[in-house]
């Protein structure tokens, strides 16, 4: 409360005072004397760029515990047989890998990067509504607290998978679904008044003259992700109260034995699910949008195609659901019908990629840790999108489905994909946060062997899955034995890896090589005319902009 | 595969433009940035073209799903029952129906033992089928969702409670074909593998005869009277294979999920009780119904064994005429 209060004292003070270059001052920080201090300050925090820091700082906390568990998944698979865990713990570990992976890691981060980014590349104060984005996060390390809480329940945490498909996570399920289900629907929530939050802010508070058309593609990959998490987290939140209710309350919905349906939870989860796939890639797409023009000092080649691409990916994200279920006995006409579809996406995915390359042709290229995180980006991205389609095709999909070979596609996708995006925007756009410029030798260290050990971890899996090991299982027969222990071996690389990161965040957090307010040469977007470090405080008096640049501050 | 192809030569010809940019448009050897940042014609281009390689790939496509999805006039019906952890094959109208679980011994998977050549991939009783001949699979499930698959005939189902889907495939050569479940079912799913013996027509017909014999000799055995040592010794055997898995080896179990039977009220309490839970199982837990897995000597057995082992003493027997009877109501 107080710190709302003096916020807006703040506020009306500028408007009448400040001109001139500078979008805060020194002396705006003294309005926040009465502000409150140490561990109040964070958990009252209406400001963007604190809770944009909180956002990524959970995200990697969540990062580092989803590691742990996949090292344990991948040490127990080192080897045929059974060595460190049983399969009970074995399956609980795949689950909640998944869940935080995709729930706690990526989606955070991403929204981390949004509450930073978005006011500043808009020439935004704040975002639209800064105490309901205080709740969107305190929200979430409260959900995550009561899923990881179920490990230690009696009978083990969820062990059916992060798709969770009914029966296994109903009647078949151990006693701590149900706190599952209410830490999910927590997330939900987080999840659903962020992207109003990024809506509003995005629709409302663009600096005058920004038309849509002007906006950076991290914003316009927003905004269609934040319409695509509207959409769909209802959906989610509507599937497992009915999985609470037929696990409490004597329903049947997917219990055949009652007259139910398991076959409708996967539509319902899919119809869910895929979009969800886009929400964690579309924000790459902008992140990459913005780095290869930086460092190929070019404008972004088919800046209007990608803006189409990014809305027809989103569009179509609605109507290929059921080509995650081609096993289990569509009609022929369905089975059709999401197998033209689902081949229909890889066009607008293919515009990008190409928009890409024709923006770093004939331009004028430097490598930086952001460009060389992109360009893995761009490349690894693809590989799974080949994958992808491979996978789309449904005769050869009864096949694949179900094995390492999608385990391969997924993370291919993922890791090498959405992680990578999100490390090359924070390094692209760590000068901003802190005024120091990462460590360029660590950071080169980090990509170099974030590269090798993310390859040798994920590539050996095409060939584990076209061999026929399905995924999901504890313990394999021998023909397999080789390329999971590649597998495992590159899985501790990378893992060990993103310690380096850690140091580099940490030390360029305390110093380094000071960054000017424009820290990349051939950078444009409006964040980089607000100093670096960012002050609390920026574009309180909103900057007159002309296709997408400032004209009179 | 051909996908795989197409796939690799889009690969080459994207990177391998990406990489001359990447070489030739250095700001380290002085290049300077070009300006331009549309081309209405080659996004087009670059549009119509991809769709065209997508529709040279639909059409074949399109031709083998239709195939794969035609199951009519099949010479043998099978139908598969996936269950917690192990596949239930009933050859339809033929009388004929067994389980098959894992056989590979709990020493190899602990490592406390050399692992043999199909470790993990086999099973005690293998699917028999014949050669050239088209033989359709009905998959369903008595509890969660499976998936029956064997990669070499490229069949894959989802076995899923309430529900009967269709595959069909034709073998070509006689051998062992080796698959496994492919869709998470629980703790054991790692552990329920597909092994199909693949007969000459007129062996698979001899075995055929031969089994039908055994499945009517099998059936009047149960008529007779059984002693304690003999149901016991019987009782044992198929506790290991299909009981253990949950309820462990020494009937310990892994509460809350899986009570223990050691001094458990229905175990060592009324035998209409215990009788009754393994029959129909217990709806709302995992504990299945065996009515339609185990014979009634097998289920008579593993009752009696249930009751008279780990310090259970109850001393007490049922025998196969009895479950028989009641069965039939």
């Amino acid at each position: 409360m107080a710190s709302d209060k003096s916020h807006k004292a703040v506020l009306q003070a500028s408007e009448g005072g400040t001109s001139g270059g500078e979008y805060s001052s020194a002396s705006q920080h003294a309005g926040h004397g009465a502000a409150p201090r140490g561990m109040m300050r964070w958990l009252l925090t209406t400001n963007h760029k604190d809770i944009g820091t909180l956002y990524l700082i959970f995200s990697l906390t969540m990062l580092f515990i989803g590691g742990i568990m996949a090292l344990v998944i991948r040490t127990e698979l080192f080897q045929p047989g059974l060595q460190m865990v049983q399969p009970e713990f074995f399956n609980q570990m795949t689950t909640m890998h998944g869940l935080i992976m995709v729930f706690g890691a990526i989606m955070p981060a991403f929204t981390g990067l949004a509450n930073w980014m978005i006011p500043l590349q808009i020439g935004a104060p704040d975002m639209a509504l800064p105490r309901l984005n205080n709740f969107s996060f305190w929200l979430l390390p409260v959900a995550f607290l009561l899923l990881l809480s179920t490990l230690l329940m009696e009978g083990g945490g969820p062990n059916f998978g992060w798709t969770f498909y009914a029966p296994l996570s109903t009647t078949y399920a151990p006693p701590s679904t149900s706190f599952f289900i209410f830490s999910l629907h927590i997330a939900g929530i987080s999840s659903i008044l962020g992207a109003i939050n990024i809506i509003a802010t995005i629709l409302n508070l663009r600096a005058p003259g920004m038309r849509m058309m002007d906006m950076p593609l991290f914003v316009w990959t927003w905004l269609i992700t934040a319409f695509l998490l509207i959409a769909v987290m209802p959906v989610l939140a509507g599937a497992i109260t009915m999985m609470l209710f037929d696990i409490n309350f004597g329903t049947s919905y997917f219990n055949a034995a009652g007259g139910g349906d398991p076959v409708l939870f996967q539509h319902l989860f899919w119809f869910f699910g895929h979009p969800e796939v886009y929400i964690m890639i579309l924000p790459a797409f902008g992140i990459v949008s913005a780095i290869v023009p930086t460092f190929s000092r070019k404008r972004l080649f088919g800046y209007a195609s990608m803006v189409y691409a990014t809305g027809s990916i989103a569009i179509m994200s609605f109507l290929v659901w059921a080509h995650h279920m081609f096993a289990v006995g569509l009609p022929l006409v369905a089975e059709l019908f999401f197998m033209y579809t689902t081949m229909l996406i890889a066009v607008p995915t293919g515009v990008k990629v190409f928009n890409w390359i024709a923006t770093m042709f004939r331009g004028s290229i430097s490598f930086e840790p952001p460009m060389l995180f992109a360009i893995a980006f761009i490349v690894q991205f693809t590989i799974g999108g080949f994958s992808g389609l491979m996978l789309a095709i449904a005769p050869a999909d009864f096949q694949y489905h179900d094995t390492y070979f999608v385990v391969a596609h997924f993370h291919y996708v993922l890791v090498p994909g959405a992680l990578f995006a999100i490390l090359a925007g924070v390094y692209y756009w760590l000068p901003k946060w802190t005024g120091f410029y990462p460590h360029e030798g660590l950071s080169k260290w980090h990509f170099w062997l974030s590269v090798v050990g993310v390859n040798l971890t994920f590539f050996p899996m095409h060939f584990s899955g076209l061999a026929g090991m399905p995924r999901r299982i504890p313990d394999y027969a021998l023909q397999f034995a080789d390329f999971n222990m590649l597998s495992s071996l590159g899985a501790f690389l990378f893992g060990f890896s993103q310690l380096l990161f850690l140091v580099v965040i940490i030390k360029c957090a305390r110093g380094g090589v000071r960054a000017p307010a424009c820290a990349w040469e051939g950078a444009v977007d409006l964040e980089w005319s607000v100093p670096s470090p960012a002050p609390l405080h920026t574009f309180e008096v909103p900057p007159q902009t002309r296709d997408g640049q400032i004209v009179r501050p | 595969m051909t996908i795989f192809w197409i796939c690799v030569i889009i690969g080459v010809v994207v990177f391998g433009i990406m990489g001359y940019s990447m070489i030739r448009h250095r700001k380290s050897r002085g290049a300077i940035p070009a300006t331009f940042h549309e081309n209405t014609r080659i996004e087009i281009l670059w549009t119509i073209i991809p769709l065209v390689i997508l529709f040279v790939m639909a059409v074949p496509a399109t031709a083998t799903l239709k195939d794969m999805y035609d199951a009519s006039e099949s010479a043998l019906d099978i139908k598969v029952t996936g269950h917690q952890w192990r596949w239930q094959y009933e050859y339809l109208g033929e009388n004929v129906a067994f389980t098959s679980s894992l056989a590979t011994p709990r020493e190899q998977i602990n490592n406390t033992s050399e692992k043999g050549e199909h470790y993990l991939l086999e099973v005690d009783n293998p699917l028999v089928l014949p050669i050239n001949r088209k033989v359709r699979f009905l998959t369903t499930s008595a509890d969660v969702i499976h998936s029956w698959w064997v990669p070499d005939f490229g069949v894959k189902k989802d076995a899923i409670p309430g529900f009967i889907n269709e595959a069909w495939t034709r073998i070509d050569t006689p051998g062992t074909y080796r698959g496994q479940c492919a869709e998470l079912c629980g703790k054991d799913h790692g552990f329920m593998p597909v092994v199909v013996q693949a007969l000459p027509e007129a062996e698979f017909d001899e075995w055929l005869v031969a089994r039908k014999a055994e499945a009517e000799a099998s059936l009047s055995d149960a008529g007779r009277d059984w002693g304690l040592e003999e149901l016991m010794e019987k009782g044992e055997k198929t506790y290991a294979t299909i009981c253990a898995a949950c309820h462990q080896p020494n009937g310990q179990g892994m509460p809350p999920a899986f009570p223990s039977l050691v001094g458990s009220a229905i175990v060592t309490g009324d035998m209409q009780a215990h009788i009754d839970i393994v029959i129909n199982g217990k709806a709302g837990t995992p504990m299945a119904a065996f009515a339609d897995v185990l014979s009634p000597v097998e289920l008579a057995a593993v009752i009696t064994y249930e009751r008279n082992a780990w310090g259970n003493d109850t001393g007490e027997l049922v025998q196969p005429a009895v479950i028989k009877e009641q069965l039939s109501q």
